[in-house]
């Protein structure tokens, strides 16, 4: 065990623990930031994905000790009570079924937006292809993209 | 009195918020805010459903909760019950708020099951609104003096028809109050009071589509899941299971994980074994620490996936059933003018939760209660309190938002090994499976293995179908009974015979004179402590059975040089028995608006054969789920060089009778039929003799982005086509969707490519085996 820094959300914290520890148990269990959640544990589907430096990260992957740079969560971000308008696109399209997966389905679409403002339907595709959804919500995620690719013009 | 100790928690503060949430940032509704009951306390006896006060409470600043012993798997379920209740009880839709599946506080409507909820106790909770108006119009009366039939009543304000100004709110006449209204009813589905529910010309909400309450919460990061229940004192747990299937468990070396940081117990008993530590990663990190040593079985426990159907196919089935026949098939056949035979095949397919299974038990106070997402709140209840012998009223399970797979999934298994920790430990557990262990050993939906044969006559006509359907179905997870879940197959506690599941027939209304319809169960080697055990996955057999039907309905339109819809509506058009149900003519609607909506031509399958290396094709297919009928046409394009299939675009005609929440249905459809799309192109459990091996997102395949379709148009064809039709009620609408899509993929890749798939699911390779022998259709 040892204590680690992480500045979360604009906040910073520090906890004590094995600097191995994957980055998604520390924000959940320690933080209390439940936006992102346990899919897989392998970095495969998503679910964990966190905004590292502006690219999207999975936290499920990633030991606490490997980060460097400011960390954001689902719950980090709505501005000034304001949601982002890339969550504002997604209760407009009504996206979510169950939800559980659209952690990752938001910080994904939002780190893709803010490198590519306007994607191609290509490249939302290809820019999405790796974050899963069993309700398979997809066809509303790429609408709300869309739509919030729109906003941001 | 229960309600009394529920209106005591609706004012008491500081109490566990445990989910509901729909504030958020968003600026909807904060009224959605319901708290789940003090973790304290107990014990938790049955609501009491001849109560009215046990499913609406209405409080002093005029809002309501509704409570409803149903759960919510992420297509707006709650949502439509605030509508169609709100509607009864004439209040704002933006005033109330629903609380679903604690066992202790909602009324044991059974959880989610065979998408019924808005069907059947969406009747009740109408009946159970409609009476709490007619009570509270009669309070109105006393108190503005004035008779029933001279106030109106709107959106929770009372008043007189000749003096709107007289009036009085519902928050006024009974909010802080009980109602003390018995209700009556033999069952809790025949609930009722003296109230008439209003006309469907009536309902102002039921037909609107607000959006759904749980979504910004969804969106915004603040609601609360299952996997979210934090409890002073917990601990985190995880399973150890055998590494490959029937293996016996013979040492458990302890020591090998005693001093790793956390630790604070293994747990075993016969072949469960867990270990529970502090922390999450630590509780990982021993369980892959962990000795154990196993001892393998003698003989392989099941045949591998790719001897599957063949040992189905050759296997004696555990029940013996005899065919039914209408007509007289064999005489059909002997003078058919041509004879079509097929044998279709569908793997074993996952629930594949996107979470692992998960939940919290918490035995405080010499109680249980369990915080999970399982569908099937009440029966884990029921099976956790014989599991652990506890009277049933100490246990209590709260139902929260989880990661949904449609079915009756592994989450169940977790309720039931956090509960029998939780006990052990004597702590709050909180167990949950890792992504190898979820999609290994959760429950599968049924593999079926299919054998068609039909005739046709001179002209063309179908006169006979043989339908053989053969199902691995053994080891069927159960509902009350606590021998079925995993963890007590593994602990040795086991059911005197398994519980088997069953086959199922065509729900096609195709007039055919001449039938014969088999459907049989077959084990496999290994009946216990399988990977292999089998649980409903939405439409339990519906999928794979229409899958068969309706893509050998194909073949035969093809034998007949038949366009694929004319073909169908000719089969439904030659009914002329009884159609009562109107299921016929619904048949006919939805067959006929998806081709409108698609601009289906009229011509015989295959397309004219192209050179270019991607090849396209439509598919048509339909099929009911209860009362529940839809078509579905899907646009392919085949590349002849990969064999890689893009469904390109989707249609959908859907009848469900009365809709509640138009949008919310059009999105659960999509959904559903992309689950559906999923399942026909990329599903499908491997394992070799002694194990599965497909055990993650790699080697588990599910949907992506990329395979999205660029366009899916849904046509709720809920207009009457009969013009002696009654209105209908609602029907289930959130499995009916999922059902054809194989079929109609299938079909859409015959129609490319010239090419049958008689075996799902439709990955590259498969197809392009098929392209490369060019297995045409055998007739």
């Amino acid at each position: 065990m040892s204590n680690v820094t992480l500045k979360v959300n604009g906040v910073s914290h520090t906890v004590d623990v094995d600097p191995a520890t994957p980055l998604l148990y520390i924000l959940r269990n320690d933080l209390d930031l439940h936006g992102p959640r346990f899919g897989c544990g392998l970095g495969q589907c998503g679910a964990c994905t966190v905004i590292i430096n502006g690219a999207a990260t999975r936290s499920c992957v990633t030991p606490v000790s490997a980060v460097k740079g400011e960390i954001t969560t689902l719950e980090g971000l709505a501005q000034n009570g304001v949601l982002h308008p890339v969550q504002q696109a997604w209760i407009a399209e009504q996206v979510p079924a169950c939800g559980f997966c659209q952690n990752g389905q938001i910080m994904t679409a939002k780190a893709l937006l803010d490198h590519n403002p306007h994607p191609t339907d290509a490249q939302i595709r290809a820019g999405m292809a790796g974050t899963l959804c069993r309700c398979m919500t997809y066809y509303r995620v790429q609408a709300a993209i869309k739509r919030a690719s729109k906003e941001l013009a | 009195m229960r309600s009394t100790s529920r209106r005591d928690f609706l004012k008491t503060s500081g109490m566990l918020v445990v989910g509901f949430s729909a504030t958020g940032l968003s600026g909807m509704s904060s009224l959605v805010q319901a708290p789940a009951p003090s973790t304290q306390g107990g014990p938790y006896p049955d609501p009491d459903y001849k109560q009215l006060d046990s499913w609406i409470v209405i409080r002093e600043d005029g809002t309501a909760t509704f409570y409803v012993g149903k759960t919510d798997c992420g297509q707006g379920t709650g949502t439509a019950f605030r509508q169609m209740m709100s509607d009864e009880l004439d209040i704002a839709y933006d005033k109330t708020s629903c609380v679903m599946g604690h066992t202790d506080i909602t009324v044991n409507q059974g959880g989610s099951g065979g998408s019924t909820a808005i069907q059947t106790e969406g009747l009740v909770m109408r009946r159970v609104a409609a009476e709490a108006r007619r009570v509270l119009l009669e309070m109105g009366s006393a108190r503005l003096k004035a008779p029933v039939d001279q106030l109106v009543v709107s959106d929770g304000v009372i008043s007189l028809k000749t003096n709107p100004g007289s009036k009085v709110t519902y928050g006024e006449l009974i909010g802080g109050k009980r109602f003390n209204v018995t209700l009556t009813g033999a069952t809790i589905g025949a609930t009722t009071g003296v109230a008439k529910m209003k006309t469907l010309q009536e309902l102002k909400l039921v037909g609107k589509s607000p959006q759904r309450y749980d979504i910004p919460a969804k969106v915004d990061g603040s609601l609360k899941w299952a996997v979210d229940v934090k409890l002073p004192g917990m601990v985190h747990a995880r399973n150890v299971k055998p590494p490959v299937a029937g293996a016996t468990l013979t040492a458990v070396d302890e020591a090998s994980v005693r001093n790793l940081p956390g630790f604070i117990r293994v747990v075993r008993k016969a072949n469960y074994v867990a270990v529970v530590c502090e922390r999450e990663e630590q509780a990982i990190r021993a369980a892959q620490a962990l000795k154990l040593t196993w001892e393998k079985p003698s003989t392989p426990s099941f045949p591998s996936s790719e001897d599957l159907h063949k040992y189905m196919r050759a296997a004696t089935p555990t029940t013996k059933s005899d065919a039914r026949a209408t007509g007289n098939p064999d005489a059909a056949f002997s003078s058919a003018a041509k004879v079509v035979e097929a044998e279709y095949d569908v793997p074993f397919q996952g629930h594949t939760a996107f979470s692992p299974a998960h939940a919290m038990a918490d035995p405080s106070n010499g109680q249980m209660t369990i915080y999970t997402n399982d569908m099937k709140a009440y029966t884990m209840r029921n099976g956790v309190a014989r599991f652990l012998d506890m009277p049933r009223e100490n246990v209590r399970v709260v139902w929260m938002e989880g990661p949904q797979a449609y079915g009756r999934t592994a989450a169940d298994d977790a309720g039931f090994e956090a509960a029998y920790l939780a006990k052990e430990i004597g702590r709050p557990v909180r167990v949950q499976w890792m992504r190898n262990e979820e999609t290994a050993w959760d429950t599968k939906g049924p593999a079926f293995a299919f054998t068609m044969r039909g005739a046709l006559d001179a002209q063309a006509n179908v006169t006979a179908l043989d339908y053989d359907a053969r199902t691995a179905d053994y080891n069927h997870v159960g509902y009350d009974d606590p021998d079925t879940v995993l963890i007590a197959q593994l602990m040795g506690r086991r059911p005197p015979t398994p519980a088997t599941g069953g086959s199922d027939t065509p729900s096609e209304m195709y007039e055919i004179a001449n039938r014969r319809t088999r459907g049989q169960v077959v084990g496999l080697p290994l009946v216990w402590e399988t990977p292999l055990r089998t649980g409903n996955l939405r439409d339990p057999n519906g999928p794979q059975v229409t899958f068969a039907s309706e893509s050998f309905i194909d073949e035969l339109a093809v034998a007949a040089k038949a366009d694929a819809v004319a073909f169908r509506l000719k089969l439904l058009q030659a009914g002329s028995t009884d159609d009562s149900r109107f299921k016929r003519v619904r048949s006919i609607a939805v067959v006929k608006a998806a081709a409108q909506t698609y601009g289906w031509d009229t011509r015989p399958s295959p397309n004219h054969q192209s050179s270019g290396t991607i090849a396209t094709g439509r598919g048509i297919a339909y099929a009911f789920r209860g009362e529940t009928v839809v078509a579905e046409i899907a646009e392919v394009e085949v590349n002849r060089e990969t064999g890689h299939v893009w469904v390109k675009r989707l249609v959908c005609a859907h009848d469900c009778g009365l809709v509640i929440n138009p949008e919310a249905l059009k999105h659960t459809i999509e959904n559903g039929m992309l689950h559906g799309l999923s399942r026909a192109l990329h599903e499908e459990v491997r394992f070799d003799t002694e194990k599965v091996t497909s055990v993650d997102w790699v080697s588990s395949p599910s949907l992506k982005h990329t395979d999205t379709p660029e366009k899916i148009d849904v046509v709720l064809v809920n207009g009457d086509p009969h013009p002696d039709r009654p209105d209908l009620p609602q029907f289930g609408a959130g499995e009916a969707m999922l059902k054809p899509m194989l079929a109609a993929v299938g079909n859409a890749i015959f129609d490319a490519t010239g090419v049958r798939m008689r075996r799902v699911p439709f990955r590259d390779e498969r197809v392009l085996a098929a392209l490369k022998g060019n297995t045409t259709l055998r007739s």
